[in-house]
């Protein structure tokens, strides 16, 4: 006789493959690099290096762009239950920079990468980035003109800040290409 | 390390900077609105906030919207109605006026373009 008990003993097993644990050890990286940047004054609230990013554009060039946004994801996600700030405003503004910035990411992949290199990426997801945080703030925190004088300040900061990541991504990768593809290259 | 690309991406961005910056801040953007009924100051107020204020003048009211930014005559009685077609004000100095019902509406800035005008 089959007893409910028996329930008890069926296991569910999610196998775990070698990507996830590696989206994992990386999300994890992404996610500490955060908090890192949490404790570093701002002048102006949302001015950030953005070192996760690094994490994030590596993945991408890696890995593809699956595995990018679910490192970034993961990394939004558990940087707020770390921060203690899940679903405040910080949060929302956050995981809309995300979501643009790997928009952009996903049509800015597809660049011929001969002319346009990680720098470029970089470059383009910060603007991403930062517009779509934006976006968000000015249609739902602070509607009007409040935010148009700071603009150039975001704008520029998404420049400077993503050309650096760029440069450090590009430097990452340096090795790497050049041991397996491009051993001439300098 | 830097590509062709790479380089373009840097120009385009530095010039989007450069266009924000003058959007923002060059020129001058108006901070607080006057609105006059038959030459008299009826309202000074700051151009951050929604709001709608109604003056009457010798042809019935005028309606006068304020938004964040920017302000503009929505609705006057006056017969050629050329201060409602002046649309919205954003800049300093900017000023529309319906004379025939003696209202008029002026913006302001960090600084003043004109001392006094005369209407």
């Amino acid at each position: 006789m089959a007893t409910p008990l028996l329930m008890t003993h069926s296991v569910i097993e999610f196998p775990v493959s070698a990507d996830d644990r590696r989206i994992a050890r990386l999300a994890a990286l992404a996610i500490g690099l955060t908090l890192a940047e949490a404790a570093l004054p701002s002048p102006i609230p949302g001015v950030k290096p953005g070192l996760a990013n690094i994490v994030v554009l590596l993945v991408l060039l890696q890995a593809g762009w699956r595995a990018a946004a679910w490192v970034s994801g993961l990394r939004v996600l558990a940087g707020a239950i770390l921060l203690g700030s899940l679903f405040a405003p910080g949060f929302w503004l956050s995981a809309a920079g995300a979501c643009t910035s790997l928009m952009v990411l996903a049509l800015a992949r597809y660049l011929p990468s001969q002319h346009f290199g990680p720098i470029s990426l970089s470059i383009l997801a910060a603007f991403g980035h930062i517009g779509g945080q934006l976006a968000l703030a000015g249609w739902w925190l602070l509607p009007g003109a409040a935010i148009i004088g700071l603009l150039p300040v975001f704008a520029a900061a998404a420049l400077i800040f993503g050309a650096v990541n760029g440069v450090v991504v590009a430097r990452l990768l340096a090795p790497a290409t050049s041991a397996n593809e491009q051993p001439q290259e300098s | 390390m830097v590509r062709a690309g790479d380089a373009g991406v840097l120009l385009a961005g530095t010039g989007l900077v450069i266009m924000l910056a003058v959007y923002a801040w060059g020129g001058d953007r108006g901070e607080t609105v006057i609105i006059r009924a038959a030459g008299k100051v009826v309202e000074t107020t700051s151009l951050a906030q929604t709001r709608v204020v109604s003056v009457s003048g010798p042809l019935g009211p005028t309606r006068i919207e304020i938004e964040p930014g920017r302000a503009r005559v929505a609705r006057d009685p006056s017969p050629r109605q050329l201060c409602v077609k002046q649309g919205w004000l954003t800049q300093s100095g900017q000023a529309a006026l319906c004379l025939p019902n003696q209202v008029s509406l002026e913006i302001r800035g960090h600084t003043v373009a004109y001392d006094t005008l005369g209407y």
